[in-house]
């Protein structure tokens, strides 16, 4: 029993050595080893990269990610809880109503953020729209600041808050909703003391799931930010490409992962029921 | 207070699905301060009533009254009537006591600190305010949500089979403990069930529905001991059925001699005989062919299969219906 069992869950193991905590220990070394004169990576050990992430410079972009991360996921959430209570109260129609919430990741992520483009950027659909109408003279700068970079995450991870939050709401006993309004509590009352509250799991997981993605986003900030909206990711990325600095690249990266396991460590612990 | 002799009054009340009709045009009305009970088997319409009056399902047509003011186009929140669940809807992220005060906050209610700490000291769990539900027995669930509702003095209190989740040790205690927090409370109580024990031993007047339909009011003796239809008396009760009318089983009497009292003895054969602790079910053929049971104290001996007895009974026992 104990060697089937050893046997079955051999290749998850192995996915993880190979896949995962591999790669992770690469990255570590990289993170501690210097610069090499043409980029890559020599001796000596040193823990320089680290100590550099103490720069202003950088901790103003870490902070911008968080709290671009951080506005993004309240976005999504004051977007998204009423989305799902409303899919949950369609009858038959839920599955339907599902579907073209999952309906945008048939497409590719890039494409869709090109997309976005097409429709901010000054000759876009939007602002000829709006001149044509004679609304506006001059086209309004929709792109390329940190109001694009927030749109775009909101609308790529906007399912991702959705979907457990959508299911708390599933789970939930009807009879609590209906003992609210029997004690006397009007529709809001009801809403704010017992569904918000008793969805507080979806809520966490969906905060999490989205606001995660989010610190780490390149791609959104890259394309939609233009160079004026850096956030942490793009800087990972600029150290492995153009600036050739592997090492504090990785250090950057798992600096990043420790932030992140921090807050869930936060999360986790002011949730009795665990992450989700 | 107003002037209505009734505190709750359902007229014509009916509620059609598109499948069925739950309810067909239901007449009830309840005295201020009585203990009613509506009794009848799963599917009745019993529930869809309960709810109908609690506002959590409009009627098809029909009216409700509330101290004589019509109630059945308002929300939930805005009827003076309070329900206590089936499964309780404790609010499970609350403690007791913010489960008891729910309803005084949510109207804005002054003192609610003295009202929690006397409606907790009525049902026995005064020490508990800061318990979650999760960590109560069924037993003291059951009293939060009654304590839940009876704070904000409801006009009618409105249980759906309280007693059903409930082990069944703890139900006889229950039916006594609710008895007499009625009467202290003096609140008026329409107790739904399926149990014609708890509806005979707890209510002052009690309703029979069978497939959406009232099939009889009155007080449990009136009920019982003169049903109107055939349903209400094999509902309320085992029920001896001779042709055109039915006899109940405690007043059916078997001797191997009948006495000189008996009024027109009919001789039978024992088919068996059940010990049943208290008594004893003794099973008999009519020389006519029909069936019939006979509960008779376990003092009057015992009675062997294929023995030859007489079975009578009291006419005035003979239950005689439409």
């Amino acid at each position: 029993m104990k060697r089937l069992r050893a046997w079955f869950l051999a290749p998850s193991w192995a996915t993880m050595l190979l896949l995962f905590i591999a790669p992770l220990a690469i990255v570590l070394a990289y993170s501690f080893e210097s610069r090499g004169v043409y980029g890559g990576l020599s001796l000596p050990w040193t823990a320089e990269s680290y100590q550099r992430l103490a720069d202003p410079i950088y901790l103003v972009i870490l902070w911008r990610s968080v709290w671009i991360a951080g506005v993004s996921t309240l976005v999504c959430l004051l977007l998204g809880f009423p989305l799902a209570l409303f899919i949950s109260q369609s009858g038959s129609r839920k599955n339907l109503y599902l579907s073209l919430v999952i309906l945008p990741f048939w497409t590719s992520f890039l494409i869709r953020t090109y997309a976005w483009m097409f429709l901010l950027r000054d000759t876009g659909l939007i602002n000829t729209l709006l001149q044509k109408l004679g609304l506006i003279h001059d086209p309004l700068p929709l792109l390329y600041n940190d109001g694009a970079v927030i749109l775009g995450l909101v609308y790529s991870y906007l399912p991702f808050m959705v979907l457990p939050v959508y299911a708390t709401l599933e789970r939930l006993d009807r009879t609590l909703l209906e003992a609210s309004a029997d004690l006397g509590a009007r529709p809001w009352s009801t809403l704010t003391n017992v569904t918000v509250p008793l969805c507080a799991p979806g809520i966490r997981a969906g905060a999490i799931l989205v606001f995660i993605p989010c610190l780490g986003a390149y791609l959104t900030p890259d394309l939609l930010g233009g160079g004026k909206s850096v956030m942490i990711g793009n800087l990972i990325q600029n150290q492995f490409t153009t600036a050739r600095d592997w090492p504090f690249g990785a250090a950057i990266s798992l600096s990043l992962m420790a932030i992140v396991m921090l807050l869930l460590w936060i999360f986790a612990r002011r949730s009795s029921e665990g992450l989700v | 207070m107003s002037s209505s002799p009734h505190v709750l009054e359902l007229r014509d009340i009916s509620k059609h699905y598109p499948t069925h009709c739950a309810v067909t045009k239901l007449n009830l009305a309840l005295a201020r301060g009585e203990f009613f009970a509506l009794l009848g088997p799963s599917g009745c319409g019993k529930t869809t009533t309960l709810r109908m009056i609690a506002g959590f399902e409009e009627p098809t047509a029909g009216e409700i009254l509330l101290n004589g003011a019509s109630i059945h186009r308002l929300p939930p929140y805005r009827r003076n009537v309070s329900t206590v669940f089936q499964n309780y809807a404790l609010f499970p992220h609350l403690s007791v006591a913010k489960n008891v005060q729910f309803g005084l906050r949510r109207r804005g209610e002054n003192h609610i600190e003295t009202r929690l700490a006397e409606v907790l000291h009525l049902v026995q769990l005064t020490g508990k305010e800061s318990r979650f539900p999760a960590e109560l027995s069924g037993g003291e669930r059951q009293r939060v949500a009654l304590a839940r509702s009876l704070v904000l003095a409801p006009d009618v209190l409105l249980l759906d089979e309280p007693l059903s989740a409930l082990d069944p040790n703890l139900r006889k205690q229950v039916r006594a403990e609710l008895k007499e927090i009625q009467r202290r409370v003096g609140i008026t109580f329409l107790f739904v069930t399926h149990d014609q024990e708890e509806a005979l031993s707890m209510s002052d007047r009690l309703a029979v529905m069978s497939s959406g339909e009232l099939q009889q009011i009155g007080t449990p003796e009136e009920v019982y001991l003169r049903p109107r239809t055939r349903f209400v008396a094999s509902f309320l009760g085992a029920l001896n059925w001779l042709d055109d009318f039915g006899i109940r089983p405690e007043a059916t009497h078997v001797a191997r001699l009948a006495p000189d009292t008996a009024v027109s003895p009919r001789p039978a054969t024992v088919l068996r005989s059940t010990f049943l602790g208290n008594c004893l079910h003794v099973e008999a053929r009519l020389a006519t062919g029909q069936q019939v049971v006979a509960e008779v104290s376990r003092f009057s001996g015992t009675f062997a299969p294929n023995e030859s007895v007489f079975v009578w009974w009291r006419p005035e026992d003979e239950l005689r219906f439409l």
